[in-house]
């Protein structure tokens, strides 16, 4: 799980509260699942209690009192070494979106296949669509744009591999044939 | 409303078929993308709208009217004056400034050169490259080429504007600026636009997509058999 680095990260800058935390959280990452107020403070405490963060004073703008968070030595330290860590690249070759085309092409109902295949592409391309539109708004901001761009490639990504996987049946198709 | 209908279009080269009766709509102010596998007929397609290429069989109506029988000469205006074509290499003249380049339409359609010269400039600016408006193609990089490209194609305001594979040929980036740009202006100016290409991410620009497959429409969108085993 990365949220309890995503906010160090956000402490890196300079001590916040949970609600300017959870803010900073959704601007930087906007397309992110959402990050409920819970799940922050739940955070902050396990940290704290780690000894990553600690209380740096409250805070009381015409509301209730607020704890600021920052971040502690330690805490620097952990972000470093988890920035340092390489995140291994596809260690195991499985998805969802895998199994079903795997799992599709092995079937003997071809008409359902089909239908499953065609279905998930145009859902696919819906969605590119979709990302294309909300980075291609000039009101987009650079996190926008960022997190668009992470989805477009990876649709565009599963896309090739939907095109090339049907190509390479569709040719050992006509080999059996032959 | 429909602007440009192909209905039925059969075109070959000698005894190779490139498209095997295509139909296709295009409506008033939509982005259509036209993608599949190379040799599926997509660019073929698109040259047969354009009104370059005469199809063998079947009819193109534009605005209600027959342009598949028109005379060469009649095609020709119509794409002077009606449509607009990019390609992947804007073909800008090599000799000609931007602003040149860009007034050249104009200019052979009898436009005075001052007017044609303002427009030009207008359209460079809209593209966001009018501090090129002096410059040759030599001196520009690929994407601000094919933006002047885009400027010429745009100032004579046509109603469709045929693009194929128009950022092919550039780095991912500077073809979004060239797709985005082509976009912005196309719904400003409700034109109707048929993108060929083979890339799913340019595509996505378009409001819909139509894949073709060994020269037919493809209603899978694949491009390619979809069978299960």
């Amino acid at each position: 799980m990365s949220t309890p680095y995503v906010l160090m990260g956000l402490l890196a800058g300079g001590p916040k509260h949970g609600y300017d935390l959870k803010r900073a959280h959704d601007a930087r990452l906007p397309r992110a699942k959402p990050l409920a107020f819970g799940q922050v403070y739940a955070t902050l405490g396990r940290l704290a209690r780690d000894g990553l963060v600690t209380p740096a004073g409250q805070d009381q703008d015409a509301g209730p009192e607020r704890t600021s968070y920052t971040l502690t030595d330690t805490g620097r330290t952990a972000l470093t070494t988890w920035l340092a860590t390489v995140e291994p690249p596809l260690p195991h070759l499985t998805s969802v979106l895998l199994a079903k085309v795997v799992v599709s092409l092995l079937v003997t109902d071809i008409s359902q296949a089909r239908s499953y295949l065609v279905t998930q592409r145009a859902a696919h391309m819906a969605r590119l669509r979709e990302l294309t539109a909300l980075k291609a708004d000039p009101d987009a901001t650079l996190s926008d744009v960022i997190a668009a761009d992470y989805g477009i490639a990876h649709l565009d990504a599963d896309l090739r591999w939907l095109q090339t996987t049907l190509s390479r049946v569709a040719d050992l198709n006509k080999e059996i044939a032959r | 409303m429909s602007i440009l209908h192909a209905r039925g279009v059969v075109r070959a080269y000698g005894h190779t078929p490139a498209l095997r009766g295509v139909t296709l709509n295009l409506t008033e102010g939509e982005i259509v993308a036209v993608t599949g596998p190379s040799g599926c007929g997509k660019s073929t397609l698109l040259h047969c709208m354009a009104g370059i290429l005469r199809p063998d069989a079947g009819e193109m109506i534009y605005r209600d009217q027959r342009i598949d029988t028109l005379s060469e000469g009649e095609r020709s205006r119509l794409r002077r004056t009606e449509f607009g074509v990019l390609f992947q290499f804007g073909q800008l003249v090599s000799e000609l400034t931007a602003a040149e380049n860009v007034a050249l339409p104009l200019l052979l359609a009898g436009t005075g050169r001052r007017a044609a010269r303002t427009a030009a400039l207008s359209w460079l600016d809209r593209l966001g490259v009018a501090d090129l408006a002096d410059q040759r193609p030599g001196e520009m990089s690929g994407g601000q080429q094919q933006r002047c490209a885009l400027a010429r194609t745009l100032v004579t305001e046509p109603r469709v504007l045929f693009c194929d594979e128009p950022t092919g040929a550039l780095d991912s980036l500077t073809g979004e600026q060239v797709l985005s740009h082509l976009v912005r202006v196309a719904r400003q100016q409700r034109t109707t636009v048929l993108l060929v290409t083979h890339d799913a991410q340019v595509a996505g620009y378009a409001d819909r997509e139509v894949a073709l497959r060994d020269g037919q429409v493809d209603s899978s969108g694949f491009g390619v058999e979809v069978a299960g085993r």
